[in-house]
């Protein structure tokens, strides 16, 4: 298992799809959360989705990172088909997530927190931990990012909630190869730190080799990191819009006519 | 400094288990001289020690997963069983001590694959398992006491090895111990017990398995149990088919108590839990030496299971205290 994942060329040309999803949909009992959902992801992006509690953003982030199966529709990875029936999948193509409830062990050191799934191991059919290259390279990589935590020795319990947020997206942004999935990556933070994190995912995308997905809700943090905005509601994509191409008030806009438009096709069915 | 010290403690809890230990022995020394300190009063507290401490090191590593195995005391007797009805079928002795280790090894893997496929608490599970294994042993054995137990009383060095030798019991446990622990706090396999124990929602999430990590989990706790049972069974040299593992499991729980791991999950110590086995060995011996009468006994092992958990839930607010200094 490599330390520290090389930033390999992009496979596919900025522009082009790296990920498409087909139809996708998802119930959970009697509750269609996803109802057939299409969205491309194209390389080097960085895709804003917005939408209501319950418009199944999480759902889908969670079908994307292989947390959750989807029940019809497909997945297209740079052209080709994939199914993922665990995360270890999804990873082991190249997709990280940052989850909003952070996915961090609390009785674990922030350095094993930083690594987990990735550890760096001693060579032998039994993985040991390189306890001190994890502590080295923890160090290093929150220092470079300017992430501030006690020690990398301290547990995840002992924590502020933004420090915590902050290791959970360093996890991902480290780790990310091709895609990178955020959750409300801002939740909950403080300017600062909010800072922090916009610009390690701003760093990110420049470089061309990652494409990003992120659900927020703040739209001025939308507007600035995301290239495209795609607008969720009652589990599809209603509106897709280049981020230069729009302004906050048509967005807002176009997001009541559309919900206008969905209420009355309510009624109309009910009539 | 003293909130130095009190770090030191709050991490590593098999401290003050080995604080209080040593303390136990001193005052047991004070109070016995050479009747506490010779080798026929040691090797009996290590004797009651021995099949506490083989459970309860494998049973720690469920503890930190949130789970529990209740089967495990009577793995350690049915184990012996199977080795003994195999050889006597005539398969060789070698042979027939793999199938024994093997069937310890089945039993964690049913244990595991009922809790984590069809979402059986494990506790139910293991109580489960726990009947049926004590049930196969008075059917096989059909009431009557196995014995003698092939290697038994042997001169030779498998024999000793395997039992025959009044410490190779507690020595194999030490060595257990001591694989467990690197296992736990060194391999990336002890990441994920502590990961998915501590949080098993994330640590799904963040692409730990978090069921085969269980299904592994109950397989080695069994497979220890199993693998101790058979050096005790050599080393008494009889089975008795009425001993039920109902008593050897709650010690073994309390020594993990004691030894400091609390039973909410993503805490606990392999060193700890042998630390407890020791403990409970010191006060049953050392009590019974000073003249203290064996139901006393229980009295105190209840004592400073009830005080070692308060310790332990108070360590774990105190650490849950010291977020974001």
């Amino acid at each position: 298992m490599s330390a520290d994942p090389q930033p390999a060329e992009p496979p596919v040309p900025v522009g082009a799809p790296v990920l498409e999803v087909r139809g996708v949909t998802k119930r959970f009992g009697a509750l269609a959360v996803l109802r057939g959902i299409d969205l491309v992801l194209r390389q080097g992006e960085v895709l804003g989705l917005v939408g209501d509690n319950g418009a199944g953003k999480s759902t889908l982030v969670k079908i994307l990172s292989g947390f959750h199966a989807q029940d019809g529709g497909e997945l297209l990875l740079e052209g080709e088909r994939v199914s993922f029936n665990s995360v270890e999948a999804a990873r082991s193509h190249g997709i990280e997530t940052v989850y909003q409830d952070l996915a961090l062990i609390p009785q674990l050191p922030v350095y094993q927190n930083l690594f987990l799934g990735h550890e760096v191991t001693r060579l032998g059919p039994i993985r040991f931990l390189d306890k001190r290259e994890m502590r080295k390279l923890a160090r290093q990589y929150l220092d470079d990012i300017n992430v501030n935590v006690p020690s990398v020795d301290a547990e995840a319990a002992e924590l502020s909630g933004g420090q915590r947020q902050a290791i959970a997206v360093a996890r991902a942004v480290r780790a990310a190869r091709k895609i990178l999935l955020l959750d409300e990556p801002l939740a909950a933070m403080g300017a600062r730190e909010s800072r922090l994190i916009i610009n390690l995912v701003k760093d990110l995308a420049s470089s061309g080799r990652v494409s990003i997905i992120v659900i927020d809700h703040n739209y001025a943090h939308l507007f600035e990191l995301c290239d495209r905005i795609n607008v969720m509601q009652g589990g599809r994509i209603t509106i897709d819009q280049q981020v230069h191409e729009t302004s906050l008030e048509e967005l807002t806009e176009l997001m009541v006519s559309s919900y206008r438009r969905q209420l009355e096709e309510v009624q109309n069915a009910g009539a | 400094m003293g909130r130095r010290v009190l770090r030191v403690f709050l991490y590593q809890r098999e401290l003050t288990p080995i604080v209080i230990t040593i303390a136990l022995f001193a005052y047991f020394t004070i109070r016995a001289g050479s009747t506490f300190t010779g080798s026929l009063s040691l090797s009996s507290a290590a004797g009651y020690a021995g099949p506490i401490g083989a459970i309860a090191v494998g049973e720690v590593l469920l503890l930190v997963l949130a789970e529990i195995d209740l089967s495990a005391g009577q793995v350690f007797l049915f184990c012996p069983w199977v080795m003994y009805w195999a050889h006597n079928d005539g398969l060789p002795l070698v042979l027939a001590i793999v199938i024994a280790l093997l069937a310890a090894c089945a039993v964690g893997a049913i244990n595991g694959l009922i809790t984590v496929r069809l979402n059986v608490p494990s506790f139910v599970t293991t109580l489960a398992t726990n009947f049926i294994l004590y049930g196969v042993v008075l059917v096989g054995s059909n009431d009557a006491q196995g014995s003698p137990i092939p290697l038994s009383g042997g001169t030779s060095f498998i024999s000793q090895l395997m039992g025959s030798w009044k410490w190779a019991e507690i020595l194999w446990v030490v060595a257990i111990t001591i694989v467990l622990g690197a296992l736990l706090t060194r391999t990336r396999f002890g990441v994920r017990i502590v990961a998915t124990g501590g949080n098993l929602v994330g640590a799904a999430e963040a692409g730990v398995p978090i069921r085969r990590v269980k299904v592994w989990c109950f397989v080695i706790c069994s497979f220890v149990a199993g693998l101790v049972g058979i050096v005790d069974a050599v080393k008494y040299g009889t089975l008795d088919p009425g001993n039920f593992g109902v008593d050897y499991i709650l010690y073994a729980i309390g020594a993990c108590v004691i030894g400091g791991t609390a039973l909410t999950g993503g805490r606990g110590t392999v060193l700890g839990a042998l630390i407890g086995a020791i403990l409970i060995g010191l006060l049953e011996d050392g009590l019974t030496l000073i003249g203290v009468s064996t139901n006393e006994f229980f009295i105190w092992v209840g004592v400073v299971i009830i005080l070692a958990m308060a310790l332990n839930v108070q360590f774990d607010r105190l650490i849950a205290r010291s977020r974001g200094r």
